[in-house]
Parts: structure tokens; C-alpha cells; sequence
């Protein structure tokens, strides 16, 4: 006899909600028009916030629902609270662009948060079809905002570029899931688990081949949507082409999502497979990190230098990953929050940057800033030094947990390779503060900034600042949501 | 304890307080407060003597533990036996004497708060290495006193001339400084500690034990004690290691009388009589140190003859005389050294602060051939002058003759070769001592004028502040002698345990024995030296000349110094300097900018040149390097899984 019961709506609530309000807010545009876009921006704020909240005061014991697709637990808490915080804040500051830009219509604050309520889906995901789901929810969203200056033919090229690329990674995801289907059975994390820590039918306790084959293909899907290398050349393109806020959006949310996915994937239902995958890791994570280092330097527009360094940033993240250790996966969260803050800075800088009314975006428009927006330098000089690695700044406390866990492994030659790029990578961070600082003044920047921006700047900035002052909140969050990858 | 604690950090404080506030407090109030500090100190050390020395109530005194790391433990502690007693009494008391005279002589000099402090913290530095309870802390005091010097050298470093000297000083005792933490480091390893009382009572066992290095076996405490002498060599500037002394009398002459004759040269000799636990059971190092020690001393006083800047002569003179202290401890007569070491602090500084009051009255010349005739211009300076160098060649009833012929003496009664040469060597260096000292007094004071008309209108005696300490000195370079002479006397326990000399060595027991014509010798010697300067500068004037014409040869090596300077230029310096050039211009410059910063970077750029030429724009090159490296991933597996 089958037995039917309701699932227990209350663990997903957040999504739940988010996904009612993004309809209803959809309706209202419809309604109302473009005339409400600020409006809309506004009330997705504000449901960002509730969700944001709905997660913090939900249970912290793990709870699975929807017949176990669907998980709640210390670690999705964590990532979802990133995601929310750097969703929020890139519409928030983005509000002034897209008023001015000519993207002052209703749907972007809609699609944003899709996207968000994807990414959410994402990171609660416990099963390859909710992962699926999760995934392209987030990613259609995406590819739509990516092309949402329409008239722009960067921000269409940027746009298509990416659908093409993603439903290439999309496909690759679909063909690892059915190869670990077929070689499992299943498709619950918690059951291919079970299949893989049995051996997975091999005497010797050695996984098929077709499992591998599968992983490889889901992990280059999700390295893809993390734009590690070599799955990374849509970043550097979409990054530029695509809107300020838009690129925003993409540096904050969309790779905190994905890297949680990446981690809740490998060490799920592929934990027992550590040895095979953490190659793989720590391919993609020197490659990311050399690629990040040098390509970085030969960058002119601020927004492609993001980019690369983006992409540098993902594999010293992924360092903390290849370590395959709680101390491990601590280290890439914790980097990961810090990241997040870090580039949101970047780009409220990046945002301030106007000139007459215009935007512009080479590094030699910042020459003699520290004259002109003395505070603005002051910033971006605080953001390029953490990016960099400097200590106090928060990112060297990033890069510190990842490298001391891969040294605790014995990961010797990832943690010196690591150590030498960031070297090289210091100095394009640093010649932007050169720039700013050394360089003879150009005109300045259009002031004011706007409140938005200004604010952002300066909470991120503090926080960049003095993060080594009371890191406990964000460690022992990490430290909770990591034990929880290793039962 | 506080009474032991107060004059070893008193001048600390005074230097602190003058060093840190001096232009706030202005000239005098820095004057006042660094001589009262050291005035209290040296109250306080007398005090301490009399208790240490006179009642014998040896005291340590724990302060803190300095480092604690596994094995190695290392305590800050005051050890206050006869023998710190004693170096804390000399020191103190010159110490505060010179403080009194620097007030009258850097009077005119813009920098006086910087130099009072630096005299007493080198005052500091100087009572830390005597009080010290182990090796460490000794090295501490050890490196302080030679940071000061260099410092005080070169106070004037608007002079080029002393910034060299104050160079040459520093690196000079930089090898001599090598060796001491070698030694320390040899101790650390043969007994594990490094404590003074730990490693002297150990000393007796580990006669056998022998030292593995780079293959070879070497006895340990003969290779410890030729370590530790080295250093000792180089702070009290002994042959080989000489060649900074004479320079460092670039530095104002107060600090010549203090540092460079009356204390931090002497350290040396104190490190060896503190060591004597260590010295009595290495043999070997004996010996080296009684053949370094006499050489000096002959050596040193055969250059002192020809010199014409007056300190410079009494800066040879310094070391010879601490020739002599040496060769007393390479006899095993440790406490004839110290007896040396104490009258020879009094009236070296006499005669060094003497010179200053010269250099003061002739309007800062300290050559000697343009000076004469001015005794009766300047009679206390003159006086004053005379007591001195009686005291140091050894005349009898001044301090020098007890000191000198007990450490002759002793020498003698060694009955060894060594022990004979040292002797000879000594009698040697007591005639040329006496000869130049009276060169000196001749030179100087007596014969015609030979300065110009303005400067010797303008001879005067120096002001009371700075002729009272002189007069003080004075005192203690007559009587000094007589009060200390218990230090060296028959069965005397003036040392109690500080000083250790085993019953086969005891050569001092031995002086109080000696023939009568070896205990005369010295005095006849000095006599004949002084009637020889008489005749040669006085009675006969041009006959120096003359003999410097015929000894052409000779005269220009001992002007020269025996060209050490230029060897040294020539053996060290010189290829130092090119191995320098090579290694800045090829290595530095070529190799490592070449291949390291500008190579790396150059690469760097390169790379990102290549790097960023990856990113075509084409969305099929992107899709290609995609599932390019989905397949190679899966080949590695595939091959390798």
C-alpha cells in the first residue's frame, strides 16, 4: 500500500516564500509598468531580508524534505545567508545604475531574485534532479540579466555567450548525472552515498569507472558555474559585457551558490571518492590560480581584471577543498564570506566610477584618484590590498585557512604554488593602488556617488578592515556548517 | 638586595633619563642627573665592596629568567663576589670621576645630554658584564659595552676620520666577538649549560673530553678557553686584534680615559680571570695567553716610542700595559692581572684625562712636535702628568711598581719558557714604557715653544671641574698600590672563591720568593728608560732625529705600526671590498635581479602576454577548451584510475 503524505512545507519555507513573493512582484510589474521597478527593487530587498531571516531562525538540525530532494542543515544556512547578503547588496547598489542606464524596467529586480530563489534551491539540493532544477533556475535568470542591456551589443554578445557555454555545462551535468544514475541506481545524495561506501559492486572496493567518468562530468559542470580553469572563459567576456550590477550579482551570489553545491556534491554523495576527486581539485585549483595570477596582468578594464582575479580567487578557494579536511572546507567558506565582501566593495567602487555622466571602466581612469575621491581610493586601496593578501586585511585571513589546511594535509607543492601566485597576483592589485595613489590626477569622478554606494563602500570596507578584530561569528558559522560535511 | 641591584642599574636610569629627556631638561640639569646617578652608584659600590671584599659576604642575586627554552635556561642574576666587587669599585669611581671631568671638557659641544647618556649607559653595559651570573649575560654586557664605544667613538661622526674609527672598532671586535659566542656556544654543548656555577663546578671532569668537529677531536676546554680569549683579544685589543685601539681616540678624550684605557679594555682580562675555573684546566690556552700577552706588551710599547699624537702614544701604552695583565693570567697570577687591571685604571685614566687637559690648553692639538714649553703655564696638568707616568712605568712607591713587578715577578717564578719570555719581554717593554712616557712629559712640556703665538697665548690651566678629578686620580694612582696590595699577597683570601688557581701553577706564591735581581730589575730598567729620555729629548735634542736618520728602516716600522694597518688593508679589506663589488655587480645584480625580481618579472609579463592571447572572443574556442578538458581529465583517469 503506498502511503501519501504532505511534505513538511516549514523546512523549505524560505524558498517557499521567496518563490510567492517573486510571483506576486511579477504581477505587480506587469500591472504597474516600469514606473515600478524602483518599487520592486525595493520589496525584493526587503524579501531578501525576511528569507535572510526566515533561514536564521530556522532549525539548525538537519532536516530533509520533499521525499529527501530537498536538505536544511548548518551549512546551507550558512551559504544561503551569503547569498541572500550579496544579492541584496547588488541590488541595492545597483538601484542607481539601472535607473540611470536605461535598465529601468520591472523585470531585473524580478529575475534577480529567480535567481536567488534558484541559488537557494542550489544549495538545499540533495538529490541530482533538485540540483538540476536548482541550477537552471538560477542559471536561465542569469543569462537573461547578463543580456539585459539590450540595445548594448557587448551586453547581448556577453548574454549569449554565456547561454551557449551554460547549456553546453548543463549538458555535461545532465550526462554525469545519468552515468552515476546508472552505475548507482539513485539519484538521493544520501543513497549514492550508501552505493559508492559499499564499494559500488567492486570486490576490491574500487568505484567503477563509470562512476569517475560521471563525477568528472558533473564536477567540470559545477567548475564551469564556479568559472574555474578550464571551464573559465566565459568569465572574463560576460564580466565585461555584461551590466555593472549585473557582474556584481555574478562575483557575489551566483559562485558562493555553486562553490556549495561543489562542496555539497563532493563530499556527499562522493565522499568516499576523496582520493579520486581531490586530483581533479587540485588540477583546477593550480590552473585557476596560475591563470588568475598572470592573465590578470595584462588587463586594461577593471571589470576583466575582476574577472581574472575572480577566477584566482575560486581556485585559492578550491585549495581549501582539495584538502578534503573539515579544517578544509572551514577554510573555503570562511574565504568565500570574505570574498563576497571584498568584491562587493570592488564593485561599489567600480559603480562609483563615472565621469560626466558616463561610466568608465579602464584602470587608468583611476590615475590620481586619492586627490580627486580621496575616499573612494582609500577604499578600493583597502579592497586591492585584502584581494591581495595583506595582512590585516580580511583576505589574508582567507588565504591563511585554506593554505594551512592543504599544509596540514601535506599539500606542500599546492600551498608554495599558491603562496607564489598570490605573490604575482599582489602586483596587479597593487599597481592599481599605485595607480590611484602615484599616478597624476585625471578629472574626478562624479560626485555624490549616492547614498547606496556610499554605504556599501563603507560597510564592506570596515568590514574588510577590521575583520581580524572579531572574526568569530563568520569562523565558528564555517566551522559548524563544515562539520557538517563530515558525519 | 637592593643595595647590590643600585649600582648596576643606577646609571642605567641616568642614561635613560638623560637620553630620553636631555633637550627637554637642557645641558645642565643632563649634566647633574647622569652625575648624580653615577655619584650614587659609585657610593653604593664602595658600599657593596666593603661588604663583599671586607666582610665577605658573597651575594647572587636572582632578578628574573631571561629565556627558558626546553634545556636551555638562562637566569638574570647579579653575581657579586670579590672579583665583580672589585671590577664594580674601579669602575664606579673612575667611572663617576670622568662624568665630573666630561662636564669642564664637552662643555662647548652642542651634544652634551647624548654624550652623558651614552657614558653611563656604556657605565651600564660595562657593570652588567662584571655582574653577570653566565656566559649569556656577560655577552650581553659584552656586546652593550662595544655598541657603546662604536657610539662614542664615534660621537663626532660629522668627522669622516671617526666614523672609520668607530667602523674599524666595531668590526675589529666583531671578530674577536666571533670567537666569544663560539666559545659559548662550545660551553653550551660540553656542559649543557651555561651558567657560571654549573659549567665551573663541572670544569674539573671534563679534563678528558674531547670536542667532535668536522672529523677532527680537539681537547673541549683548551678549544673553549682559545674561544674565549679570542674574544678577549679582541676587546682589549691585543696583538693581531689591536688595530682599532689607537684609532678610537678619534672619540672625545674623556671617552679614551673610560672606555679605551681605564675599562671596556680591560674586560678582556676580567673575562679571563672569571674563567680562571675553566683556564686552570687548559693548559694549552695558558700558554697562548701568556705568549699573546707578552708579545703585545713588547710589541705595543716598540710603536708607542715613535708616535707624535700624544693620546696615540698613550693609547700603545694602554696596550702593552694590558699586555702585561695578560701574561699575569697566562701565569696562572689572575689576581696580579687584576691588581694591574685596578692601578692601571687609575692612573691611565690620570693620564689620558691629562692629555685632554693639554689638548684642552693648546686649543685642541694633539700633536706632540708642535706643542713644548708650557709646563710653567699649565704646573697642576704637569704635575699631575708626572704622577701618572711614574705610576705606569713602574717607579717605585707609585701604584704601577707594585702591580707591574708582581706581575714580572710571577712570571719569572713560573718557571716555564714562556714564563722566562714573558719576563724578558716585560723588562723589555718597562724600558721602552719609561722612555716614551718621559718622551711624552719632554715633548710636551719642556723645550721651546713650538706651537704658534696665538695658541700659546692662549695656554691656560683647565677649570677646577675638570682638574679635581684629575687631582682625584691623582690620589688613587699613588695609594692605589699600597691599599690593594692585599689582593696579591702571600695566602691572602682577598678573592676568596672567585678566583680559582690550582695548586701546581701557583706562580704567585712563587713571586713572593723570587731572587732579589729579578724583583730590582723592573726599577732599574724604568730608572735607565727615564735617564735615556732625559738625554735623548732634553740633554741632546737632535739626537733622535739623528738616530731616526741612521735606524731609517726601523723608526718607519714602528711609525708605521708595524704596517699592520696596511696588511690588514691588504689581506682583509681590500679583497673583502672586491668580493663585495663582485657579488653586488655579477651576483647581486646580475644573477639574482637578473633571473630573480627583474627576471620573474619579466617572465610574469611575458607569460600574461601569452596568457591573455588565450581569450580569443570565440565562443567555439571556449567550448572547445571545455570538453578539451573534460577529456583530458578523463584520460588521466582512464590511464592512471
Amino acid at each position: 500500500m503506498i502511503e501519501f503524505s504532505a511534505p513538511d512545507y516549514l523546512t523549505a519555507l524560505p524558498e517557499m516564500f521567496l518563490a510567492t513573493v517573486s510571483l506576486v512582484l511579477l504581477m505587480v510589474g506587469v500591472f504597474v509598468g516600469n514606473r515600478s521597478t524602483k518599487l520592486l527593487t525595493w520589496l525584493s530587498v526587503v524579501a531578501m531580508g525576511a528569507a535572510f531571516i526566515m533561514v536564521l531562525v530556522g532549525s539548525h538540525a538537519p532536516s530533509t524534505t520533499f521525499f529527501g530532494m530537498f536538505v536544511s542543515d548548518s551549512f546551507s544556512i550558512f551559504m544561503k545567508c551569503l547569498v541572500l547578503i550579496g544579492a541584496a547588496v547588488t541590488l541595492i547598489m545597483g538601484m542607481g545604475y539601472v535607473k540611470r542606464e536605461s535598465m529601468n524596467r520591472f523585470e531585473f529586480p524580478v529575475l534577480i531574485l529567480i535567481a536567488t530563489l534558484g541559488m537557494l534551491l542550489m544549495i538545499s539540493a540533495n538529490d541530482l534532479i533538485a540540483l538540476y532544477v536548482g541550477l537552471e533556475l538560477q542559471s536561465l535568470s542569469l543569462y537573461i540579466v547578463a543580456a539585459f542591456r539590450r540595445e548594448s551589443i557587448r551586453s547581448s554578445e556577453a548574454g549569449l555567450k554565456y547561454f551557449v557555454l551554460g547549456a553546453l555545462s548543463s549538458g555535461m551535468l545532465l550526462y554525469g548525472c545519468s552515468m552515476i544514475y546508472g552505475f548507482t541506481g539513485f539519484t538521493g545524495f544520501h543513497e549514492i552515498a550508501a552505493v559508492i561506501g559499499h564499494g559500488g559492486g567492486d570486490a576490491h572496493g574500487v568505484a567503477p569507472i563509470g562512476i569517475l567518468i560521471g563525477l568528472v562530468f558533473i564536477a567540470a559542470a559545477l567548475a564551469f558555474k564556479v568559472s574555474a580553469v578550464p571551464f573559465h572563459m566565459w568569465t572574463p567576456d560576460v564580466y565585461e559585457g555584461a551590466p555593472t550590477p549585473v557582474t556584481a550579482f555574478f562575483a557575489a551570489a551566483p559562485k558562493i551558490a555553486a562553490m556549495a553545491l561543489f562542496l555539497r556534491v563532493l563530499l556527499g554523495p562522493f565522499h568516499e571518492l576523496v582520493e579520486q576527486w581531490q586530483q581533479i581539485i587540485i588540477f583546477i585549483s593550480i590552473a585557476s590560480m596560475v591563470l588568475g595570477a598572470f592573465a590578470a596582468i595584462g588587463q586594461r578594464n577593471i571589470k576583466r581584471l575582476i574577472a581574472y582575479s575572480s577566477i584566482g580567487h575560486i581556485g585559492y578557494a578550491m585549495v581549501g577543498l582539495s584538502a578534503g579536511t573539515p579544517d578544509g572546507v572551514r577554510g573555503v567558506l570562511v574565504y568565500l564570506a570574505i570574498y563576497m565582501v571584498m568584491s562587493l566593495g570592488t564593485f561599489a567602487c567600480i559603480l562609483a566610477m563615472r565621469r560626466r555622466g558616463q561610466m568608465v571602466e579602464r584602470i587608468e581612469d583611476l590615475a590620481g584618484l586619492s586627490k580627486t575621491n580621496p575616499m573612494i581610493a582609500l577604499a578600493l586601496a583597502v579592497f586591492m590590498f585584502s584581494m591581495a593578501g595583506i595582512p590585516p586585511m580580511a583576505g589574508f585571513f582567507g588565504k591563511l585557512y585554506v593554505f594551512l589546511a592543504a599544509i596540514e594535509e601535506g599539500l606542500y607543492a599546492l600551498a608554495v604554488i599558491g603562496v607564489l601566485t598570490s605573490a604575482v597576483g599582489a602586483f596587479y592589485y597593487i599597481r592599481i593602488v599605485k595607480v590611484m595613489y602615484f599616478d597624476k590626477p585625471t578629472e574626478g569622478f562624479d560626485k555624490p556617488m549616492g547614498a547606496e554606494i556610499s554605504s556599501v563602500l563603507a560597510v564592506t570596507g570596515f568590514v574588510t578592515l577590521f575583520f581580524f578584530v572579531y572574526p568569530t561569528p563568520v569562523i565558528e558559522g564555517a566551522q559548524a556548517a563544515a562539520a557538517l560535511l563530515f558525519p | 638586595m637592593l643595595l647590590y641591584i643600585a649600582p648596576v642599574f643606577l646609571p642605567l636610569i641616568g642614561a635613560a633619563i638623560v637620553g630620553l629627556f636631555g633637550r627637554v631638561l637642557g645641558d645642565r640639569p643632563a649634566q647633574i642627573v647622569s652625575c648624580v646617578a653615577m655619584g650614587a652608584a659609585a657610593i653604593t659600590a664602595i658600599i657593596v665592596f666593603n661588604n663583599v671584599v671586607m666582610q665577605g659576604e658573597v651575594q647572587q642575586i636572582y632578578l628574573f629568567n631571561w629565556i627558558s627554552s626546553g634545556d636551555f635556561q638562562v637566569d638574570w642574576a647579579l653575581r657579586i663576589d670579590e672579583l665583580s666587587a672589585m671590577m664594580m669599585f674601579t669602575v664606579t669611581i673612575v667611572s663617576f670621576l670622568i662624568h665630573v671631568y666630561s662636564i669642564g671638557y664637552m662643555a662647548h659641544d652642542p651634544n652634551v645630554p647624548r654624550f652623558f647618556s651614552y657614558l653611563s649607559l656604556f657605565t651600564f653595559f660595562m657593570l652588567a658584564l662584571v655582574t653577570a651570573d653566565n656566559f649569556l649575560q656577560l655577552y650581553f654586557g659584552w656586546e652593550g659595552v662595544g655598541l657603546v664605544s662604536y657610539l662614542l667613538i664615534g660621537f663626532w661622526y660629522k668627522r669622516p676620520a671617526a666614523n672609520a674609527a668607530a667602523i674599524k672598532a666595531f668590526v675589529v671586535n666583531r671578530v674577536g666577538d666571533f670567537g666569544f659566542a663560539l666559545g659559548i656556544l662550545a660551553i653550551y654543548l660540553t656542559f649543557g649549560s651555561i651558567s657560571f656555577d654549573t659549567v665551573f663546578a663541572a670544569a674539573p671532569n671534563m679534563v678528558d673530553v674531547d670536542l667532535e668537529f668536522l672529523g677532527g677531536s680537539f681537547d673541549a676546554l683548551t678549544v673553549i678557553c682559545i674561544l674565549l680569549f679570542v674574544g678577549a683579544m679582541g676587546k682589549s685589543a691585543q696583538f693581531l686584534l689591536h688595530t682599532w685601539l689607537p684609532d678610537a681616540m678619534e672619540g672625545p678624550t674623556p671617552v679614551s680615559a673610560l672606555i679605551h684605557a681605564a675599562t671596556m679594555v680591560t674586560a678582556g682580562v676580567f673575562l679571563v680571570a672569571r674563567c680562571s675555573p675553566l683556564f686552570e684546566y687548559a693548559p694549552i690556552a695558558l700558554a697562548v695567553v701568556t705568549f699573546v700577552g707578552a708579545t703585545t706588551a713588547i710589541f705595543a710599547a716598540t710603536i708607542a716610542i715613535t708616535q707624535n699624537d700624544i693620546k696615540r702614544v698613550i693609547a700603545y701604552s694602554t696596550c702593552s700595559q694590558l699586555g702585561y695583565m695578560f701574561f699575569a693570567c697566562g701565569v696562572s697570577a689572575y689576581s696580579a692581572g687584576m691588581f694591574h687591571l685596578t692601578t692601571h685604571a687609575f692612573f691611565k685614566a690620570l693620564l689620558f684625562l691629562g692629555a685632554g687637559s693639554v689638548i684642552h690648553a693648546m686649543s685642541d692639538e694633539q700633536d706632540m712636535r708642535k706643542m713644548g714649553g708650557i709646563w710653567k703655564a699649565i704646573p697642576l696638568t704637569y704635575t699631575l702628568m708626572w704622577i701618572g707616568s711614574l705610576a705606569l712605568a713602574g717607579v717605585p712607591f707609585f701604584s704601577g711598581f707594585f702591580s707591574k713587578d708582581i706581575i714580572l715577578e710571577s712570571a719569572f717564578a713560573a718557571e716555564t719558557g714562556l714564563g722566562y719570555y714573558a719576563y724578558a719581554a716585560g723588562i723589555a717593554a718597562a724600558i721602552l714604557t719609561a722612555l716614551y712616557s718621559w718622551r711624552l712629559i719632554i715633548l710636551t712640556f719642556h723645550g721651546k715653544p713650538r706651537a704658534d703665538e696665538k695658541v700659546m697665548a692662549h695656554v691656560h690651566e683647565s677649570p677646577a671641574i675638570m682638574t679635581v678629578p684629575l687631582i682625584l686620580l691623582a690620589v688613587g694612582a699613588i695609594v692605589a698600590g699600597y691599599l690593594l696590595l692585599p689582593m696579591v699577597g702571600s695566602h691572602s683570601d682577598f678573592w676568596g672563591t672567585s678566583i680559582l688557581v690550582l695548586p701546581h701553577n701557583n706562580a704567585l706564591e712563587g713571586a713572593h720568593h723570587v731572587a732579589f735581581w729579578v724583583k730590582a730589575l723592573p726599577t732599574i730598567v724604568a730608572v735607565i728608560g727615564i735617564l735615556a729620555a732625559y738625554y735623548l729629548y732634553m740633554t741632546k735634542p737632535q739626537l733622535p732625529a739623528m738616530l731616526a736618520e741612521r735606524l731609517r728602516p726601523l723608526y718607519l716600522f714602528s711609525l708605521n705600526k708595524w704596517y699592520f694597518d696596511e696588511l690588514y688593508d691588504w689581506m682583509f679589506v681590500r679583497p673583502a671590498k672586491y668580493l663585495g663589488h663582485g657579488l653586488w655587480k655579477q651576483g647581486d645584480g646580475g644573477v639574482i635581479d637578473g633571473i630573480g625580481p627583474d627576471g620573474i618579472a619579466a617572465a610574469a609579463t611575458a607569460i600574461a602576454r601569452r596568457v591573455v592571447k588565450l581569450q580569443s572572443g570565440y565562443l567555439y574556442h571556449y567550448a572547445f577548451l571545455m570538453l578539451a578538458g573534460v577529456a583530458v581529465i578523463i584520460t588521466w583517469y582512464l590511464i592512471l584510475g
